[in-house]
């Protein structure tokens, strides 16, 4: 395939922010749901048991959360849901079977990545805050009980909606195939962006 | 205490083991008895093997003035207007309460770090903690304490030790007056009603045992002079499981885990059954246009 072929997505900062914060969700993933339920109490293993896990997953959160903040500054803009995204989501069924004719164009994010991203915005926020509330041994004790019992049930519930939101993303990038390039060699081609992306073919090709 | 006789045990989603059916026991702290010496903390500290930091005096006898790491157990007093220019001098022995339902077990999400045993003492298996403090937020008599020094959680026992012995716990042993009795639970609320009974003919037309049916029932129960008004002395006075508590470790869990579970697999499906999204490359025409709107 000719490099002319090939349209440039994401730059090395932008690939490599991504998956320091991949690394540290799979790490804070694995060390949080072994505290949520014991049929995931294996999942402590990986970060060296049960103690280990329970001191190290806060860390992992906030520097997860330090370099998601850069992306979301990055790409909030890109992100914006209009008119065209409501359209595209009514016929999301299409897109899941595999019936992509017709679809009105997208931009750099289709309407379904874009929900994404403020879900994932929305829960990180949430799971900051609660999970600051009940990191002990540093600051829970500063937190009234009532308090410290709403963000366990909150932190719990976001966690939730956060990891079935990345698994959807994670499959989504298996199942389109040539998205995975994008994210680590940080082009696709152009068919590709045809595609999928016409709107922001468009615009950064000036075709 | 064998293993056989753990009936509960914490993140443990399978019956612990249950053939054998051992007595239920109960500390019963008759609180018109007590004259406040302290002798039970001490002997908790002498049998636990436990010393406190010494602490600061705050103004009133509480000493230390909280449950901690180290102490176990601790006299709280109360000065209180039980009726206008009545005033009255409560002391309670604050303490794990060995719920029969017991929210620090609930809570916790470290495989046997807490158990409860078929006569009903509550404890906590230090080795197994991992220093997360649910408990904390499971207890609704704000008992468990987590330690700055190992970051494990520790509580009263009930002397588990002792008791597995056929002793009574220390703190009843030591006790001069009377006031810790200790044997099963059937005996001890016998015995409780006996008190009260004796109470209210002394004039404490309110007295009462304090054995919270909230939390199924407590294996320390107390006789109150004003049972009608626990929380004159800090005790709740319908104690449950907090329901934030029981709906994070209730049913949402299991749904929770079997929706990621399902999320999982049903990428999977429609992977094998709709199949992948691929684009044509060698499709050289595609053109910049419209090519695919029908
Ligand atoms: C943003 C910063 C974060 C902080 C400060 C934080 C902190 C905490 C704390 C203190 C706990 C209690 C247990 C422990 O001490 O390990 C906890 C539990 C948990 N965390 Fe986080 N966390 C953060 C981010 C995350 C992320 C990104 C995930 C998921 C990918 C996550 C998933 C979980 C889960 C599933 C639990 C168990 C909840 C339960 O037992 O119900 N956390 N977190
Ligand atoms: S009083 Fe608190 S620590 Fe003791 S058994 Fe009940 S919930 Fe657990």
């Amino acid at each position: 395939m000719s490099e002319s072929n090939m349209v440039q997505r994401y730059t090395p900062n932008e690939r490599g922010n991504h998956w320091i914060v991949a690394v540290c969700f799979v790490l804070a993933a694995c060390s949080g749901l072994a505290l949520f339920h014991p049929s995931f109490y294996f999942l402590s293993a990986v970060l060296g048991g049960g103690p280990w896990s329970r001191i190290l997953h806060p860390f992992v959160g906030v520097l997860m959360f330090a370099f998601f903040f850069v992306i979301m500054a990055r790409f909030w803009n890109l992100n914006r849901i209009n008119d065209a995204d409501r359209k595209w989501m009514q016929r999301v069924r299409d897109v899941i079977m595999n019936r992509d004719e017709g679809l009105p164009e997208v931009g750099k994010y289709n309407a379904a990545q874009k929900y994404l991203f403020w879900t994932i915005v929305v829960c990180l926020w949430l799971m900051l805050a609660t999970g600051l509330v009940m990191w002990r041994p540093y600051l829970a004790e500063q937190f009234p009980i009532w308090l410290i019992r709403i963000s366990v049930l909150v932190h719990a519930l976001a966690a939730f909606v956060l990891i079935t939101g990345i698994i959807v993303h994670i499959y989504s990038a298996i199942w389109v195939k040539g998205s995975l390039q994008a994210m680590v060699r940080g082009t696709v081609t152009a068919n590709w962006a045809k595609a999928h992306h016409r709107a922001w073919y468009r615009e950064v090709t000036g075709k | 205490m064998s293993a056989l006789d753990i009936t509960a045990r914490s993140a443990t989603t399978t019956p612990s083991p249950g053939v054998r059916q051992t007595a239920e026991i109960a500390k019963l702290i008759d609180e018109s008895k007590c004259i406040g010496c302290k002798a039970c903390q001490v002997a908790c500290m002498n049998w636990n093997d436990l010393r406190d930091e010494i602490g600061t005096n705050v103004g009133v006898y509480d000493n230390p003035n909280d449950l901690t790491s180290n102490s176990w157990t601790v006299m709280r007093f109360f000065e209180v207007e039980t009726e206008p220019n009545h005033l009255e001098w409560l002391i309670r022995k604050d303490g794990c309460m060995h719920c029969d339902d017991p929210g620090c077990l609930t809570a916790c999400p470290a495989p046997g770090a807490i158990v409860k045993y078929s006569n009903g003492i509550v404890d906590f298996v230090s080795e197994n903690c991992i220093g997360c403090g649910y408990c904390v937020a499971g207890c609704p008599f704000d008992v468990p304490r987590i330690s700055k020094k190992d970051n494990k959680a520790y509580k009263c026992t009930l002397c588990s030790d002792r008791v597995a012995v056929g002793q009574a716990p220390a703190c009843a042993k030591a006790c001069p007056t009377g006031a810790i009795g200790f044997g099963t639970k059937t005996d001890m609320k016998g015995y409780a009603e006996k008190r009260v009974g004796e109470l209210k003919e002394r004039g404490f037309k309110d007295a009462g045992v304090y054995d919270p049916q909230g939390v199924g029932g407590t294996h320390v129960m107390y006789v109150l002079k004003h049972a009608d008004k626990p929380e004159l002395e800090g005790l709740p006075r319908n104690p449950e499981v907090s329901p934030m508590v029981s709906f994070w470790k209730g049913v949402t869990k299991p749904i929770a885990a079997a929706v990621m579970g399902l999320a999982v697999f049903g990428g999977f499906l429609h992977y094998v059954t709709v199949g992948p999204k691929e684009v044509d490359e060698a499709d050289k025409d595609r053109s910049d246009s419209e090519k695919e709107a029908v």
